[in-house]
Order: structure tokens, then sequence, then C-alpha cells
């Protein structure tokens, strides 16, 4: 059954049109990679996903529900949203910022259950190491694996990711989304990630959704969407996709000079 | 990542978290209760003190039967009805104040967020300037300039929530919206003292810098009230605040509407600000200061910030009205004055000798 539904979503910033006819089907253990230029609409897009922003037409259903229709305490049991790096964050230690994400599961008082959950879902990451260290004097890696683990432990069926991989090493890069693949294969929860880096898209994604000017553009399994004819019109550069041992890679060539 | 000695790999780690957890909580509710055995202990030897000469046995006789019977003598009238309503008051005024700093700075995520940086205290003491200068206020009577501060200090309030109907409530906007008022309160409150006359100029200039000395046993109830009926919805919302703190996306996305608890405890804490200098008169610093020193001591959260930067705030201003009263005796200053003096320098060498980052 399809998990999520994004119909026909429309949405404008002051009358500029951001997000044009978007449609999307995600099924349970998917993994969605949304790529595409800057200002394509692809954080927006997650945005109107989770209700922070509401598009001016279209609908999103969860289950077949329709989410402005749900509660939000309700919607964040069911979703999560990791926004690209965090700007200013409160003082806070590490175990008690994944503890944030039980908010929508309990009322004020966190509970024995409730501690378990952070224990294993900082163990699950691993950065239980971390857990007394105060988020602010921890690299910016880390703290990114913080906001995943306090997403996690919010336990939801969809996980939206802004940009996972924007503050990591090629290390902690693929540790991260190592990581989402095993939870959405394990816990059959999908994931839909707005990524820039083509070749993790490529190599993480179940399918591509590739978006241009609000639109989508291409969307279909990898092979299929990250061809040097798409990435030409959509980025406006000149690309081999190299086959390596059944992985595509993207090899940027030259910017096309516009005539 | 190197692994400890335990045998099953992960458990003794757990563990081991854990009780660092629990014990890290257990620090904060030490910190809690030794704040209210220092109320107590601070309260204990305000009441000893004063200009009139009474020993420490015999307030302590006063009290015990003041408990009993009402005061006839001119010492149980100095106990009962000076010096206990005083030091009542400057616990609920403290602890009122502190909260309400604490909010504000949560929820607008900024440092510097205070009643007094929100134009608050500045429209409050314009409505009492009004007041005892120029006579005119809302109601007439003994509560006239009470009324009146209660009145005005809601207004900045209710500009910056008019004002976010129109933009967005962004913490930027409110803080700089609430700076700007404070300007035009200042402004229009020095406008008046310069054609005051000396005599009403004098009072103002008290009410403008906050003293205890007007508190009685009838004050006491309506701040008693504000200050429970205030802090009650606060507690409840603290998680939320909490959650905020990691921004505001993350707070929508955890199911907070953060607008919504945005305004809301903004008005709160208004409210409380409101209802506590209508009476004092507008005393800084508290509600910067005391949410400040709480959060270095025991870490940022809310839940346990608010009854610890409640009971520090009740214990400082406590102990600064315990010097304002006794260090040049018989002259008493306005305790406003005793808390910039003693809390600035305080916060200073806090921010000097803190090992880590607070805010």
């Amino acid at each position: 059954m399809v998990k999520l539904k994004v119909k026909n979503v429309n949405f404008n910033y002051a009358s500029v049109p951001i997000l044009k006819d978007v449609c999307i089907e995600l099924d349970r253990s998917e993994m969605l990679g949304v790529v595409g230029p800057n200002g394509a609409g692809k954080s927006t897009l997650l945005r109107c996903i989770d209700r922070i922003l509401s598009p001016q037409e279209g609908c999103i259903l969860l289950d077949g529900r329709d989410i402005k229709d749900m509660h939000l305490m309700d919607l964040a049991k069911k979703m999560a949203y990791i926004p690209q790096s965090a700007t200013h964050v409160f003082p806070a230690t590490v175990f008690d910022t994944v503890l944030m994400g039980r908010r929508p599961h309990v009322g004020w008082r966190s509970s024995e259950e409730d501690l378990e959950k952070v224990l294993d879902t900082l163990q699950m990451m691993h950065i239980e190491d971390l857990a007394m260290r105060d988020i602010n004097e921890v690299s910016g890696g880390q703290q990114q694996k913080i906001f995943i683990a306090c997403a996690l432990a919010q336990e939801p069926d969809v996980l939206l990711l802004d940009e996972p991989t924007s503050n990591l090493d090629i290390r902690h890069q693929l540790e991260v989304l190592d990581i989402i693949k095993y939870i959405v294969v394990e816990r059959g929860i999908s994931a839909i990630m707005a990524i820039h880096d083509l070749n993790l898209a490529a190599r993480y994604a179940d399918r591509i959704l590739m978006m241009n000017g609000g639109h989508i553009y291409a969307a279909g399994v990898p092979s299929s969407v990250l061809t040097p004819e798409n990435i030409n019109h959509a980025y406006g550069v000149e690309v081999e996709v190299i086959n390596h041992n059944g992985r595509l890679y993207v090899l940027p060539l030259r910017p096309v000079v516009k005539r | 990542m190197t692994s400890s000695t335990e045998t099953i790999p992960g458990t003794g780690k757990r563990a081991k978290i854990k009780a660092q957890y629990k014990k890290f909580i257990g620090r904060k509710i030490i910190f809690i209760l030794f704040c209210i055995l220092l109320i107590f202990i601070i309260a204990g030897v305000a009441a000893t003190l004063g200009s009139f000469p009474i020993t420490v046995a015999e307030v302590y006789t006063i009290i015990w039967q003041g408990l009993f019977q009402n005061p006839e003598t001119t010492k149980e009238v100095v106990v009962w009805n000076l010096r206990l309503p005083r030091i009542f008051m400057a616990i609920l005024a403290g602890a009122g104040l502190a909260i309400a700093g604490t909010m504000m700075q949560g929820i607008l995520r900024n440092p510097l967020a205070s009643p007094f940086t929100l134009g608050i205290s500045a429209s409050a003491g314009f409505g009492a300037v009004i007041a005892i200068i120029l006579g005119a206020g809302f109601i007439s009577g003994e509560y006239l300039v009470v009324v009146n501060a209660f009145v005005f200090s809601l207004i900045p309030t209710f500009v910056i929530l008019g004002l976010s109907r129109y933009k967005s409530a962004t913490p930027e906007t409110m803080i700089l919206a609430g700076i700007a008022m404070m300007y035009v309160f200042s402004a229009l409150t020095q406008l008046i003292n310069y054609f005051a006359e000396a005599e009403a100029l004098k009072e103002a200039y008290f009410w403008m810098v906050g003293s205890l000395g007007r508190a009685s046993w009838d004050d006491l109830l309506p701040v008693t009230i504000v200050l429970v009926v205030c802090t009650i919805p606060l507690m409840w919302k603290s998680w939320d605040v909490n959650v905020m703190g990691a921004g505001d996306e993350r707070a929508k996305s955890l199911g907070v509407n953060v607008t919504r608890t945005r305004i809301v405890i903004m008005i709160i804490s208004s409210l409380l600000t409101a209802g506590i200098v209508c009476f004092t008169g507008t005393i800084g610093f508290v509600g910067l200061v005391a949410p400040h020193i709480c959060r270095m001591i025991i870490g940022g959260d809310v839940r346990f910030l608010i009854p610890a930067s409640g009971l520090f705030g009740a214990a400082f201003l406590l102990a600064c009205d315990l010097i304002a009263r006794t260090i040049i005796a018989p002259i008493i200053l306005p305790v406003g004055i005793v808390t910039a003096l003693i809390g600035g320098p305080f916060l200073f060498f806090l921010l000097l000798r803190r090992r880590k980052e607070f805010w």
C-alpha cells in the first residue's frame, strides 16, 4: 500500500511559484532521493510534506489521510523532519537533545522507557560516548548524527531529511546513510532525502526524483534518471555517467556554455 | 571507537550513561533544594535585621505568637507589618521576575530577553509616572498607580502580538519591537519628568528604580495569585520550550505549534511581570540575571530551569533587599540599585570563569 502520496501540490512564496504540480507516491521501506539544482524546490517540498509550510493547492496523504486534518502531535508521531544544518542550537546535553524526539509520544514526564529508547538510538548511531557532552561542543558531523538520532527517537513512519550529509566528511557520509538505509529496510519506514551529491543519491536511493524550477523533471530508478541528458538539462553541466561494479558514478566534466 | 572493558558489549556502557544521566538530573534537584534552603536562611536573617532594634530571639517569639494573635506592641507591628510583608514580597517578586525572564529568553532564543528589554518595565514605569505626576489614570484612590502601571505594562505585549498578525512572529521581530517600545516609553516618561515638581519627581524616581518598601499584606495576595496562576501553565509548556530551542522547524516537526506557543508564553510572562512590577516598581536585573546564573549551573532544560531560577531569583532579591536595608542603615536604598550593582558583576564573574558554552 502507498504510504505517502503527494497530490498536485502547488506552493507559492508571495505569489512566486516554488512548487508546480508536484506528485509523488512513496511505499513502505522505500528511500526516495530528491535531487536538483539550488532553488529547485527540494527543501520547500519537504517542508510542505511535514506541514511546516501549507501548500496553496493539492494535498498530502499519509496512510490515505490528509495531513491537514491530522493533529500536529499525531503527525509528529508518524513523520520526522531533519532540517538542513540547524542554525543556532540551545545548549543541551546530547542525551537531552535526543530525548526531545520522544516529545510527541509522552506528556510532561519522560519515563524509564523513553530513557531506554534514547539509549537504543544513541547506540544505533554509535554516539553513546557523547551522551553527556554539550551539543555545541561536538563536531558538525557528530551534530548531524545527533539530529538524526533525535528524529529516530521520534519513531516515525516517514523520515524527511534535508541534506543529511552536507556537513559530513566522506566517512561520516557513508556511515550516516548506511544507518538510514538500514532503518528504512529494518523498520519498514519510508524516507525522503533531499541531497546534492548525485553519487550518494545513486548509491542509496531506491528511486530518484529530479526537480528543476519547481517541477518534477524526471523520476524513476537511479539509472533512468541520472542520465547525462537529464543532468545536462537540469543542472547545465556536461557529465559522464560511469557504471563501476554495478554502481552509477556521475563524473562532472564542465558547465555547459549558455548561448 | 574504543569500547570499555565490559563483557557484553554495550550493556555496561548503557548502565553507565543512565547512571550519569540520573546524576545529572539529581544535581538539578539538589540545586533547587539548595535554593529553598537559601531562601529560608536569608529570610530568617532578614526578619531580624532592621533599623528598629529587636533581638533575634524576640523576633522569632513575635513571629510565633503573631500566628495566633494580632500584633499590638510596636515590636510586633514592626515585625509583622513591616518586615514580613517585605520579605514575602521579595520572594514573590524575585521568583516571578526570574521565571518571566527564563521563559522570554527561552521562547525568543535570545540571552538579552527580559521584562526590561521587551519594554514591559518601561511602559509600566510610564503608567506609574502618569499616575504619580499627573494624577491621571484608570481609577482613582490608593490603587491608582498600581492599576495604571499594570494596564500600561500590557501595551508592549499587545503591540507585539498585533504586529505578529502582519509580520511573522519571529523572535527577532518581537525583540526589536520590544526594544523600540522600551525607548518610546522611556522617552515619554522622561518628558513628563522634565516638567514635574521636585516632590513628585522623587516619588516617580523611587518607583522607577523599584523598591519593596511599600509591600503590605494586602498586596501579597494578588501577587501570589498572579505568580501561581501564571507559573502553572508555564511549567506545563516547559517541554515545548525545550523543543523550540532546537529551532522552529524542528519543533514544528515534533508537533509543537511554535507560533501559538510563543504567543501564549509571551502573554503569560507579561502578565506575570505586570502583576509584580505594578506593586514593586521596575526592579531590574533579576529577570535577566537569575535565569543566566541558573542556566550556567544546571543547564538549559526549562523543566528544571523554571523552579530553579524562580527560587534563585527569590533568594537573590531577598539578599539584595537585605543589603539595601542594612548597608548604610538607617538609610534604605531602593532594591533595584542593589540588584544591578550586585547582579552585574556576579554575572560578569560567571562569564569569565565558565568552562563551557552555556548559551
